[in-house]
């Protein structure tokens, strides 16, 4: 019994010792609230174990997402190509980095991503989470073209700085892990679904005639066929964030996801991209193509080009495509409209 | 210290009792488990084989499928009373991206002797209308103008047409429906059971059940993907034929019992 009570306060003691060393700063836990159009319909976001929301976090990516310290020159951020006004896309076809070269993509716009379950992203998948997609465009010579390791030192000298993920991550010494953790924590909080279809879909809104047979048009197996690919009403995603050949091109300059993956089957694939808040996210395509959504509606209808790879759900390809009348594509592009959400751009969480 | 040694004793006594009890609920309950794998005619099909036109159908276009999801759902176990135990589950059959292969059911069943186990193809009608997030989230819905609910299956690729050239097709099985729109109608049912017969399970037991793709083309309709090819959700006609042809894809391979 003696020998017990002596292991007992050597456990004890070890317990205290331990608590006292973890005392500090406790940053606030945050549950993602969800909207109803998604808790209804779809299942709950991915939220690492490894990188939970907590006020402190959310807000210190918010502060790093907005700072140019990341860029070399620190002339640019992550914003100056992921604008809140473009639902965090920007207007040009290819963004434009420090030294003044453009890139090979289009900006992807960012929402919702807490919610693309197989958490690859960027155009071609080489992404697998929120927190490593953080790593490359600060480093990438096309974009911000910063060393990390200068990036650190930056942010370590900072007088603010080191304070602040002090809070967020219980550690003033900040590290490449901390900062993608960060940013991927604010990322995960960008959430739109508050678009005039979303009000519709919860019964607080009504669709005008003409979009309504856009909605018709989109679903369509014999028109649009939009919604294999990007969503339905009860996939409010509007996109299935998978990879597609969707006929952009005969022949491949960008294989997309086939050079990630080192497989031929899928050159020329990309991710669909959602179709949310498309009136702000003009260029559209990888490549920032097309200027117009009406360019876009033409496309599928009468522009496909054929490829070995270019997906079955495109149809008609020796047509060029869904061949829409005038007012389908007028009343498709009515409904695609009705996705816009406003309050998603004006939104003070998401503003610097 | 006394009273403490007494209550760890109690606690350890008690932990241990209610493992006994657990291994005896668990030695005559099990989860059954349904594993099914794919063939061309015997010919093994995994995700490695698509995208490559190497198969030929019994009307004699060769293709490839490219995409291939299905639902099955309502598990049925048949006791040698009659007794029905409807274990009301359902799986994706993900075979493009190799998931859900192996579907372990979520419910138990008693070991025993059973006249028949079975499953549906697809989800039966009242299944059909419930709204579930993981299949919204996998986009394989049906638009509420073909009345709604989930794909039973969707199977894509491409064949040989006439030209020899490649062309797609969407071979999506759903519930048959006319007249879509806002009242849409529904000539048949098409889900379908699958019967896989009797069993004696003694333990924990998997189904292996084969699924042979040459079966949707051939039996008892010969397929041609020159004249069905795409669109067929809103053709109720090919539904139904993709009905008839569906009843001998699968089949029992064997039971594997621990």
């Amino acid at each position: 019994m003696k020998k017990i009570c002596y292991i007992l306060c050597i456990v004890l003691f070890i317990v205290s010792c331990s608590s006292s060393d973890n005392e500090g700063y406790t940053p606030v836990a945050v549950d993602l609230e969800i909207p109803e159009i998604f808790s209804s319909n779809i299942l709950p976001p991915v939220i690492p174990n490894t990188n939970p929301l907590t006020e402190e976090g959310i807000a210190l990516g918010k502060r790093l997402f907005f700072d140019r310290i990341l860029s070399a020159d620190e002339t640019i951020s992550c914003a100056s190509c992921h604008s809140p006004q473009n639902a965090f896309s920007d207007n040009s076809a290819t963004s434009v980095g420090v030294d003044g070269l453009s890139g090979t993509r289009n900006s992807m716009p960012l929402f919702n991503l807490a919610w693309n379950y197989n958490e690859r992203f960027a155009w071609d998948g080489k992404e697998l989470s929120l927190e490593r997609q953080v790593i490359e465009p600060v480093q990438n010579p096309l974009e911000m073209h910063s060393d990390w390791d200068d990036v650190i030192n930056k942010l370590q000298g900072h007088p603010e700085y080191p304070e602040l993920f002090s809070r967020a991550f219980n550690t003033s010494t900040i590290t490449q892990d901390l900062v993608t953790k960060a940013i991927a924590q604010f990322e995960r909080t960008m959430i739109s679904a508050n678009s005039k279809f979303d009000r519709y879909s919860l019964g607080q809104a009504t669709l005008t005639p003409q979009e309504l047979n856009g909605l018709d048009v989109f679903l369509r197996e014999d028109k649009g066929d939009c919604f294999h690919c990007h969503g339905n009403p009860n996939n409010p995603l509007w996109t299935d964030n998978d990879f597609h050949n969707n006929g952009l091109d005969a022949t491949f300059t960008d294989l997309g996801l086939g050079a990630v993956s080192g497989d031929p089957n899928d050159n020329g694939k990309f991710r669909s991209p959602s179709l949310r808040n498309l009136v702000y996210t003009a260029p559209y395509m990888h490549d920032g193509r097309f200027q117009t959504l009406d360019d876009v509606i033409d496309f599928y209808s009468e522009g496909l080009q054929n490829s070995p790879t270019i997906d079955p759900l495109m149809k008609n390809i020796d047509q060029g495509g869904a061949q829409l009348s005038p007012e389908d594509k007028a009343d498709l592009k009515a409904f695609l409209l009705t996705l816009s959400d406003p309050s998603f751009l004006t939104n003070p969480a998401f503003q610097n | 210290m006394k009273k403490f040694l007494t209550l760890l004793l109690v606690v350890f006594v008690c932990t241990n009792c209610s493992d006994d009890v657990d291994d005896i609920v668990n030695a005559t309950q099990i989860n059954p488990v349904f594993s099914f794998t794919h063939n061309w005619e015997g010919i093994p099909v995994t995700n490695a084989n698509f995208n490559s036109v190497q198969y030929t159908n019994a009307n004699g276009e060769m293709l490839s499928i490219e995409r291939l999801r299905y639902v099955i759902s309502d598990i049925v176990f048949t006791t040698t009373s009659n007794e029905v135990l409807e274990l009301d589950a359902y799986n994706l059959v993900d075979v493009t991206n190799n998931n859900n292969l192996v579907f372990q059911v979520p419910f138990t069943i008693p070991i025993g002797n059973y006249n028949n186990v079975s499953f549906t193809f697809g989800f039966d009608n009242e299944d059909n209308s419930e709204n579930y997030a993981d299949l919204n989230s996998a986009s394989f819905n049906v638009p509420d103008m073909l009345g709604g609910g989930y794909h039973y299956m969707q199977f894509d690729g491409k064949y040989l047409d006439a030209s020899n050239s490649e062309a797609p097709f969407n071979y999506h099985a759903i519930r048959a429906v006319d007249n879509p729109g806002m009242s849409p109608t529904f000539p048949q049912d098409t889900f379908f059971t699958v019967n896989l017969g009797a069993v004696n399970i003694t333990g924990e037991t998997t189904f292996n059940i084969e699924v042979n793709l040459a079966e949707w083309f051939q039996n008892p309709n010969t397929w041609d993907l020159n004249q069905l090819n795409t669109v067929l959700m809103p053709n109720s006609a090919a539904q139904i034929q993709m009905f008839q042809n569906g009843q001998s894809v699968f089949s029992l391979g064997s039971v594997s019992q621990q």
